[in-house]
Order: C-alpha cells, then structure tokens, then sequence
C-alpha cells in the first residue's frame, strides 16, 4: 500500500492505495467521494468522468499512484458552495437531461470539458463528443438539448422536452 | 397556458439535484462497518458437469473469510418462479431447481459455482482464481429448434426434455382460424428474430447482506425495482426468513428497464452470508459480470401469417413462436411469451380469428426474462412487419391497410383475452402524418437521392397491456403473486404530507409526479408533499415498477389513501366550522362551508387531528394516516403511432436514422415533461434494437457481445431528435386519474418503423428484400442490397 495524496475540489485528501488501485475506486472507497460511478470495466460508458490537472479522463483508466500530486475535480465540487447549481447542471434540470442520475456525473463532467474547449458545439459536435458516455434512459434528446441550453443556444425550435 | 403546478403541470424534477451533485445514494455507495466483500467464480463452460472443487489452497489466501460452493446450499431453498404457465394439454410448465450455487452441472457461461469472501474485494477475486475446478465439458444446447429435438442433449437432466411449455391462446381457435387461412384471398407470411437483447441499466447490480445477531434481523441493500417482491420471494422461498425479520432496501437505483425486477442468487447469497459469517457482506457487479448475469431479454425466433379478403380485411392471424427461456426459468420468465405476447396479437386491429402458439425452450444461455416492453415489443413486431409486407405484396398504401382495419369501437373484446377499454387509433395515426411530415417525404427522399443516399420512409401502430395487472385474473393465468399496488399517506401535524409507495422509481421521476397528484386533489403547493419508496420497514407491501404500471396502479393506491385523507379530514373541518360534514368543500388547501364564509385552513385542520383539544373524538380516532391497496379493474392500453425515416448509404450500409416521430395516447398525462422523456428513452432502446443491439452467443454458447466493445449501446450519434406527441388522450376508464401508462412505448412501437424503413428504402432501390432481421447493421443491410 502506499499513500497518495492530491487535491479533490480545491481541498487536500490522501490515502492509502495498492499500486494496481483505479483513480475511480480511490475516489469512491478511499476518499468517500461516490458521486463518481463505475458502469462498466472496459473504460466505454464514461460514468467516471473527472478532471485531472483540468482534463476529463475516465478515472477508470488511470491509477491512483498516477494522480499523485494532481488536482482533481468531480462531481462534488460543481456546485456553488451554497448548493447553486452550475449553468450546466442547471440546463440538465431544466431540460430533462437525466433520468435514473447513474450516468449523469460522467455527462455533466464532460459537458464542462467540451465546453472549454468548444463553447458553442453543434448538435452533431455534441453527439460525437458524447460517444465515451452512455446514457441508457434519456435516449440522449435532452441531453443534447440541455448541453446547447448550457452553451447559450436557442433550444426553443428543438422538440419540447 | 400549460399549467404550472398540479395535474398537467412539468415541474422540474427534485430528484435531479442530488445525482447532479453526486449525492445519491446508490447500493454500491452504501459501506457498512466491517463489511466483507463478496467474489463470484462463475462457469467459463456453457454446459458442464463440476468433478471436483478444491478450495484449500484459496481458503489460505489473505483476507480470506470462507469460501462457499453448492454444498453449502444443499437444503436451502431455490430461486423460484414467480409465473406457472398451463400448457395448451391442461399440463403445467417444467420447472427445473434453480439452485443458489451450481450443484451437480453449470447450465451457462455465468452459472456461479463458489463465492469467495474476503476482506477486500481485490482478496476475494485472487483467492478466487486459486480454487481448483474441475469440470467435464458436456454439449451445449444453444440453438432452440434444435434444444428441441428428438435425443437433444439436456439442459436438465431430470427433466423430460428442453420444451418448458407448448402454450397456444385460444386453442378453441384454431379450426376458425384454419377456415379463415383456407379461404382467404391473400396470405402473407413472415419468418423473424426478434434478437436477444441485455438491458444493460448503466449501473450494475448491487446486493448489501447484512445481519444483526443481537435482533436476528435480516437487511438486504440490493438494486431492485420492487424491494417487497424480493423480500417475498427470497424470505419466503429461499432463506426461510419470515417478512418481519427481514428488511430488504432499494435505494437510489440506476435504471431497470425490467433487468432488476428479478430476485437473483447473488441477492440470497449476500443475505445468507451475512448471517453465516455474521458480518455484513457487498457484492458490486462488473459489467462483464453484468452481461453474463443480468437476465437478457427477447430472443424469440417466429413465423407469422396474416389472412387477408378480396377487400384487404384481415380475417384472421396465425403465429408460432419459439422463446428462449435460457438454462433456468427468472422470477417472471414464463409470462413474457405468453400472456404478455399472445395477448397483444390483435394489435390495434379487428383480425376476428386469431391463433397463437408458443414453446419456452431451456437453453445453456443465460436466464432469459422481462426487458422493457416484455413480449408486447416481440407481438408488435411480429405484426406490424407482417402487415407491412402485406400492404407491399398488395400494392396497397401501408398506412391505408392499417386504418381500414382499425378497431374503432370500444370496448372492444379482441380474440386473444383481452378487452380494450379506449382508443382512437386513426386520432394517433392523423396526429403521425402531421408531425411526421408524410407530405414533405418526396421532397426529402429526392435530396436523398442527391447526395448518393437512399431514403426510406416506415410507420406501425402498436397497443399495449399495461397498469399490469387485477390479481384475480392474473392468477387464474399463473402468476404466484398479486398484482395489487399500495401507498400509504401520512399528514403531519403542520399540514405536509409523505406518501410512502409500493412503487419504486428508478429513473421515472416518482418524487416529482407523485406529490403533482396530492397537491392537486387537496389544493396545496407541491413542497409539502414528499415521497418514501423502496425500504420495506416504511413502506406498505407493494408490488414495485414495470410494467408501466406506477401511476396507473401505484397512483391509483395514492389516490385512494388521499380520498380517504379528506374524507376524515372534511369530518373534522366539519366539527371546527360547527357545520354539517355533507356542506364541507375543499379548494385550494381550504375547507369551507357551502354558502357561509365559514373557513379553515387546511393546516388547522391537520394539526386538530394531533392535537385533539377540540375534536371529534367520540366519533373518530385523532390522526390524519391512511392507507390504500388497489387491485385495478382492467389492464390499460396506451396505443400509438410511430415513424421511422432512414437514409442509407449504398456504398457501406449504414443506416441512419434521419428523422423519428411518435404519436401516443396515454390517456391522461400527470407530468408531460417526464412522459416524454420515457418515449425519448424508450424510442432510443428500440432504435438500439433495430440497429445496433445482439446478444450473440457461438455454438459453444460462449457469449462473444460480452463487454461495450462488442455489444454495441446506443451513443449519442447514433440517434437523433425525436418528434413526440401525447395530445390523442382518451383516458383509461376504470382508474381513477385515468392515466394508461407511458414507460415502455418507445421501446415497444419503435423498432417495427425502422425495419419497415429500411426494407421501404431497399424496396425503393429496386431490390427483392422483403425482410432484414435485426439488428440492421451494415453487414445485414449491405448483404440485402446486392440481391
């Protein structure tokens, strides 16, 4: 075991961790930060999601031990520390854009990654940078949807949610 | 205006702030002191008989509490099945043991053999890998035509054969039908797959034992859509423990989709374990775990006929089915074929003779059971493809066949059981060609063309059974179970509400529709009512989710319960106005009496019933708490009607879905908001079926689609926007909110519009291809074209 330490939202946090221990269960077993899922072990469904050093990675294929040092962002740390909700998690609730909430982590730190890097994606830009997230209730529609609202799109001739 | 509270109204969901912030509470979110972990060594073998296990060396890695095998279930009882199907002889189903562990052989690629548990989960999987098992390969039975014939080997050796059940509906049909085929002026005649399919909810399965040696009391934290059921089933058939020491929990669950409604092994095992080791013991499913474990769906190989007159009426429908029913029968598996397939062959038209056959087939695959639609998605393929090629060997308009046979009166009793109470299938179908654009397909097939594209243009109808189900009649039919949902509502002393339901929600929004429903009926604002579901210890008894079945059945319970809530609650207005009971009105969170400004609030009258200082008490009890069961009368039948527009490309292909509508009635419609959401998700399940989904299994019955780089899930870019509409509403007549039911629509009434797309396509390009089985990949679609 070895002890790693990293800074998750903006606060220090340290564990202990075996050499082959995945970032994805470091966070949910270790540091206690369950907002990040696990829904397959094949890094495809993208229910893992978070940012390291300011890039998303699927915390699935990354090793604790890796992220000695990093700064790490998950799903706990988007909110207002007052509980408001980011302009992204705000356009997911207005528009539907979840249904059970497993995947919804992973989607919602994606979103904040392509938004970066894209700030206003097309529909179909959206839907290509979805391809490492499955969502299995939404038929992605309001996702989609909620992703162009969050950008500052014009949602209103898209089919109502 | 669209509303904005109440019945009718999209509130947005509460439920969405804590999984947007990754504070819900899934199973596997959910540590208890001292937990041990739980590792499953399951067969690699389809069909094997187990010589020797030896786990000394294994019981001697670290961290290792104790490994179990099959022995140590010997005397325990077996997952049971919760459906009894009657042949068509009077004989009941073969029913083969369904042990916790493998005993003797395993059955399928999956079938668990031993558990090890462990300090940790790493401990248990290596401890795993050092148990030395030695198995004789026997032969695989995968393919159901053959499991069937004469010297198959057998998936159960003390059973007669793999022929679980030859059921037909009605047999007394059959000579009508007979007739009707002799002389009718056109047959058409399908051959189909309807593909195996694995629910896949993005969370995998999840199961917490846990036991308390001071109480003996049992927990179970488990991913269920219908946490009673398991208590039921597990408590009563397998573990011996009677309900009240026995709490099972269902907490924030990650999708269903049918998957989770069945009581598994691994559910018995944790609880079992749990009180063998005293300490509480978790087991996380993998996905690669999950694709061997979770119950598949579909998997039903037919052959249709349809009948037709001079004039192009149907006049009668004959099927044979094959169903797979896998190595070993799941809580619900016999029902899916027969009662909720057989039942739906009338579709949404007046065929008067109507014969279906089906025979459920053990396989050494894995169990197979409901999966959204369950058996109304296999019966509406089967015929709205039929019809399809029908229309097209007739030269006839698809669209036009379908509306000149459409039921059009209602009640209509069909000949397969079952009695429509409402509809207007021409309603759904006018609404289709509105949103869908019929008019502007030329054009947009045209375009098409010129960019080297190929557009195709299909459309079905479909009905389902939902609300499912009224008890008596159900257990005439062979469910072990009643069918009934519950709700108990508790007010407060300060006037709020919590409603603790039977039902479960496991994406469908429960804690926001339901208090739409409370809200409404008393006059108060949404925020005062909260919702309980999925812990037995502050539940009443209920039945769970699928089905579709929450609002028309577990709303109905809630309503009931309300009714009665107002009904004291208007006795002790009537005591606090001095007024006569018969002249108390309740509006807008208020009671008042008729014709005076006599008033009270509706939280003077909740907090009279807890503090009972001037009160009725000679006439009833103090407190404002009650509770509803509610068997419902009739299933529901939502019908719809669905369009598909495809382009594919003729150099590869690949399908694309161009464009998709959806025209339902739901009857009613609480929140429209999350009505629609299920279509959406629905419509994306069947698009996954159409296109892209398989379950494949070789003829070693090794299953080659067992992760998400084989199986393929539908991504973002494979779908598109969906055009949905719910404004045909004719409401359900024998519920109380007249609602029918909306969350397995999508799934049910889309695939048969993408193959009718595609063949439409093909057909357009001038080739003979009459039918592609799904899925369409481009490998299917690219063979079709070189015809």
């Amino acid at each position: 075991m070895t002890k790693v330490s990293m800074t998750v939202n903006g606060k220090a946090a340290s564990g202990e961790a075996e050499g082959r221990t995945l970032l994805s269960s470091f966070l949910r077993e270790e540091l206690g930060f369950t907002g990040t899922h696990v829904g397959c072990d094949t890094s495809q469904c993208g229910a893992c999601v978070v940012h390291v050093n300011g890039v998303a990675v699927k915390s699935c294929t990354m090793l604790a031990v890796e992220a000695e040092g990093a700064e790490v962002a998950t799903i706990e740390g988007q909110a207002a520390p007052d509980g408001t909700l980011n302009t992204i998690q705000q356009a997911f609730q207005d528009h539907h854009g979840l249904q059970c909430g497993f995947c919804t982590p992973g989607m919602v730190m994606s979103t904040a990654a392509l938004l970066k890097e894209n700030p206003k994606p097309s529909e179909q830009e959206i839907r290509e940078y979805l391809e490492g997230n499955i969502c299995r209730c939404t038929g992605y529609h309001n996702i989609v949807k909620a992703i162009m609202a969050a950008s500052g799109q014009d949602v209103s001739a898209i089919a109502a949610e | 205006m669209p509303k904005d509270s109440g019945i009718g109204a999209s509130p947005k969901r509460r439920e969405d702030v804590r999984f947007l912030t990754g504070t819900g509470n899934y199973t596997d979110d959910i540590n208890l002191n001292g937990q041990a972990y739980v590792h499953f060594l399951r067969s690699d073998m389809a069909h094997g008989r187990i010589t020797s296990i030896d786990t000394t060396a294994a019981a001697a890695m670290p961290g290792v509490v104790r490994i179990f095998t099959g022995a140590d279930f010997e005397g325990v009882g077996g997952i049971p099945c919760g459906w009894q199907i009657t042949d068509k002889h009077g004989e009941v189903m073969q029913e083969p043991a369904h042990p916790v562990l493998a005993q003797g052989k395993a059955r399928y690629v999956g079938d668990a053999i031993a558990a090890v548990v462990a300090d940790t989960a790493e401990q248990a999987r290596d401890a795993a890998e050092a148990i030395e098992l030695d198995m004789e390969e026997l032969p695989a039975v995968i393919d159901m035509k053959a499991a069937v014939q004469e010297g198959a080997t057998k998936v159960h050796d003390d059973l007669t054969s793999n022929l679980c059940y030859d059921w037909s509906l009605p047999e007394d049909n059959k000579p009508a039908v007979e007739e009707a085929f002799a002389n009718a002026a056109h047959v058409t005649t399908l051959e189909l797959v309807n593909n195996r399919l694995i629910a896949n909810p993005m969370e995998p399965r999840v199961a917490v034992g846990d036991f308390n040696r001071a109480t003996g009391d049992s927990t179970l934290y488990t991913t269920s859509q219908n946490p009673h059921v398991i208590r039921l089933l597990m408590g009563a058939f397998v573990l011996g423990i009677p309900e009240h020491k026995l709490r099972v929990i269902a907490p924030d669950v990650g999708g269903g989709f049918g998957t989770k409604i069945f009581h598994y092994a691994e559910e018995a095992f944790c609880t079992f374990a749990a009180k063998a080791l005293n300490r509480a013991v978790k087991w996380t499913s993998t996905r690669s775990e999950a694709f061997i474990s979770d119950a598949h769906g579909r998997d039903h190989v037919s052959t249709i006929q349809l009948a037709l007159d001079a004039d192009n009426n149907f006049t009668a429908l004959r099927t044979d089915t094959y169903a797979n029913m896998g190595a070993y029968l799941s809580t619900f598996a016999p029902s899916v074929p027969t009662w909720l397939h057989g039942t739906l062959m009338a579709g949404n038209y007046k065929t008067p003779a109507i014969y279906v056959n089906v025979k459920a087939v053990f396989t050494n695959t894995v169990p197979v059971d409901a999966y959204r639609g369950a058996g109304r998605p296999e019966a509406t393929y089967q015929l709205e493809r039929v019809i399809d090629k029908a229309a097209r060997e007739l030269g006839v308009d698809p669209v036009a066949l379908r509306r000149q046979n459409f039921i059009t009166e209602f009640p209509y009793a069909t000949p397969v059981a079952v009695e429509y109470d409402t509809g207007d299938y021409n309603a759904t179908m006018d609404k289709l060609e509105e949103i869908a654009d019929f008019a502007g397909f030329a054009a947009r097939r045209s375009a098409s063309e010129a960019r080297g594209k190929v557009r195709g243009l299909g459309v079905n109808c479909y009905i389902e059974a939902c609300g499912i189900a009224p008890s008596n009649l159900v257990g005439q039919l062979g469910a072990r179970a009643g069918l009934y949902e519950s709700a108990t509502v508790r007010v407060n002393a300060t006037g709020g509400l919590v409603v603790m339901t039977g039902s479960h929600s496991h994406g469908q929004g429960h804690e926001t529709s339901f208090p739409q429903v409370i809200a409404e009926m008393i006059g108060i604002d949404e925020s005062m009512v909260e919702v309980v579901h999925g812990d037995t210890a502050n539940t009443p008894m209920g039945m769970g989710t699928y089905g579709s079945r929450s609002l028309a059945v577990g709303g109905s319970a809630m309503v009931r319960a309300t009714e009665k809530i107002i009904a004291k609650a208007k006795k002790i207005a009537a005591h606090l106005m001095e007024a006569a009971e018969a002249d108390v009105e309740l509006k807008d969170g208020a009671f008042s009496v008729a014709g005076t400004d006599k008033s009270v609030a509706w939280g003077d009258v909740t907090l009279a019933a807890y503090v009972p200082h001037n009160y009725p008490l000679e006439d009833i009890e103090p407190g404002l708490e009650e509770t509803a069961f509610y068997d419902p009368a009739n299933f529901t039948y939502p019908s719809g009607a669905y369009a598909c527009e495809v382009e594919l490309d003729p150099e590869t292909g690949k399908v694309s879905i161009e464009r998709f509508a959806a025209a339902d009635d739901f009857g009613n419609v609480v929140n429209p908001m999350i009505v629609e959401g299920q279509v959406h998700g629905g419509i994306g399940q069947g698009i996954g079926q159409a296109l892209l989904e398989g379950a494949v299994y070789n003829e070693d019955g090794q299953l080659l689609s067992a992760s998400y780089m084989d199986y393929a899930m539908p991504r973002a870019d494979d779908l598109p926007f969906y055009q949905v509409d719910h404004s045909c509403q004719t409401p359900c007549t024998h519920n109380p909110l007249g609602v029918k039911g909306c969350g397995e629509a999508g799934a049910i009434g889309s695939p048969p519009s993408v193959v009718n797309a595609v063949v439409d396509a093909l057909q357009s390009m001038g080739k003979d291809v009459t039918h592609v089985d799904m899925p369409l990949s481009p490998a299917r679609v690219w063979q079709a074209m070189q015809g």
